[in-house]
């Protein structure tokens, strides 16, 4: 019974100060489509990342006379004596050379080359990529280099390939840092702007507030239907959240995929369904009732 | 009932708005606190409630000591207590009806008690008419009743009004008066605050009169002597 006398409440003063209903409204809206705008770039920001670490690879070339069991043992051993490699992909001469043509199929000058050489002049190898930073890089470099493969390897291009290897990573880890940096900015002053506007709300009825508790309410038959406002406010806001963000997500896919081929922005909408979801609830509901139940407890104190 | 036992208050500014004030008010009684204004009869009044702390002394209602009791306790002891004041304290964004209804609805009364009790209240004050209004269409007067009207519908032990006819002419003053008075037959505690000489002398109950803190006067059936 109680609790339908706070539901109506909250929805009389939600109803009777449409203005600043309206205004909170906007408000969360837009603060939850900047939190979920937020995910959505941390999503695309390690899809490139991931992307770009996936392109630095450490390869060993091994010498032409190298058996394939041979090759095939050293892939074991490393697979063995490292977690941090991701992947391992043994490349034989043959498809080394068939790799070739296929990239130069539309240019003679190479084939004509070929024939020069009258041989198979590609080294069977390795292309070793790894879950991390430069230091895994290079842990392997060095189990490469141990004396008992000295006779089956012709070179490891890591060294080569370290400056390039450790700038890419400096760059990859000052994008996230700047992200997590910018994202936790950007959060604090949407929670500060709805803070304000929950207080701004919650003042215009301090007056009241305090009459109420001089009539002898109880805390909760005050509170709750400002926190149930909240809720309110947050719930409708979700629902327009969910909707734009549904159709940005689908309007915008087919752009992204130009600038970010391989990225789905409509694929990681739906398979993030649940947690934008909960992203966009807790971020207006939560973050509105919460912040009513704590603003109103200034009044509560009479 | 309710009982001041050497209560002095001073406020963080330094102002001493009471000093070493006791007195006791029985049930049933109809007591006229009188004063000029500054005298600290505002102040009275919020210590009762426990709006305010006594800085020395202790106020008792019902044997409860207000200041040390819960949070809890005190909001039970404010049901029992029906107040009134001059600036009406209503609920601006509650109608007329719901300005009643939510005391009701405080004290956990059922929607069927609600239903048939406001209008009633409501017709008897005569404000049957405005129930959808809100406060701020009422003229002074009417919020004043429907002050009234608010203190008297959850039947409280204790009227407490402070200055409730400060802001009204003479016929809605002795409206309101004339509805103290009937409240006070039916058996009711009646604790007036005013310094309007002509409503206390024709009352002809007991005045405490207050001057710059103290109590210089308590008598039985008291006239207002300043």
């Amino acid at each position: 019974m109680n609790f339908n006398r706070v539901l109506h409440f909250a929805f009389a003063h939600f109803y009777r100060n449409k203005g600043t209903s309206v205004a909170a409204i906007f408000i969360l809206t837009i603060t939850t489509l900047l939190i979920t705008g937020l995910f959505f770039m941390q999503g695309a920001s390690s899809y490139v990342i991931s992307e770009v670490q996936n392109k630095i690879d450490i390869t060993a070339y091994f010498k032409a006379d190298a058996s394939e069991e041979a090759i095939l043992q050293v892939r074991k051993d490393l697979l063995e004596k490292s977690q941090a490699i991701k992947n391992i992909e043994y490349v034989s001469k043959e498809s080394a050379l068939a790799d070739f043509n296929a990239k130069h199929a539309d240019d003679p000058t190479f084939s004509r080359a070929l024939t020069e050489v009258g041989q198979n002049p590609f080294l069977p190898s390795l292309n070793i990529v790894t879950n991390g930073d430069t230091s895994q890089y290079e842990s392997i470099a060095t189990i490469l280099q141990q004396d008992q493969y000295a006779a089956l390897i012709d070179k490891v291009d890591f060294s080569e390939k370290k400056d390039t290897i450790e700038k890419v990573f400096a760059i990859t880890r000052g994008i996230t840092r700047f992200g997590v940096v910018l994202g936790i900015v950007l959060l604090l002053i949407a929670i500060l702007v709805v803070f304000n506007t929950i207080k701004l709300i919650v003042e215009n009825s301090g007056q009241e507030i305090s009459t109420m508790r001089i009539v002898g309410a109880s805390n909760w038959f005050i509170r709750a239907p400002f926190v149930i406002q909240g809720v309110i406010f947050g719930a409708i806001s979700f629902v327009i959240c969910f909707i734009m963000t549904s159709v940005f997500a689908y309007a915008l896919a087919g752009g992204l995929a130009i600038i970010m081929p391989g990225f789905s922005l409509s694929g990681y909408f739906i398979s993030n369904l649940l947690i934008i979801i909960a992203i966009q609830l807790l971020a207006g509901m939560g973050l509105a009732s919460l912040l009513s139940f704590i603003v109103v407890r200034k009044y509560l104190k009479v | 009932m309710i009982k001041f036992d050497k209560v002095t208050k001073i406020y963080p500014s330094g102002d001493i708005v009471l000093q070493d004030v006791s007195f006791e008010v029985k049930k049933g009684e109809f007591v006229s606190i009188v004063g000029k204004s500054g005298a600290g009869k505002t102040t009275l009044i919020k210590l009762i409630l426990g709006l305010e702390e006594p800085t020395y002394g202790d106020v008792f209602f019902e044997g409860q000591n207000i200041h040390t009791i819960s949070g809890e306790a005190l909001q039970e002891v404010r049901r029992k207590i029906g107040s009134i004041y001059q600036d009406y304290k209503l609920l601006p964004q509650k109608t007329v009806y719901e300005n009643v209804a939510y005391i009701m609805e405080i004290e956990g009364k059922t929607n069927e008690e609600i239903e048939t009790q406001v209008p009633k209240v409501l017709e008897i004050i005569g404000l049957k008419e405005k129930m959808d209004n809100f406060p701020d269409e009422l003229s002074g007067g009417e919020q004043q009743r429907l002050a009234v009207a608010r203190a008297l519908v959850k039947h409280p032990d204790v009227i407490v009004a402070d200055e409730p006819t400060g802001n009204l002419d003479p016929y809605n003053t002795y409206e309101v008066i004339a509805l103290l008075e009937r409240v006070h037959k039916s058996g009711k505690t009646v604790i007036l605050c005013t310094h309007d000489k002509e409503i206390v002398n024709k009352l002809q109950k007991r005045v405490i009169t207050i001057e710059n803190g103290r109590v210089i006067r308590d008598e039985e059936k008291g006239r207002f002597i300043i």
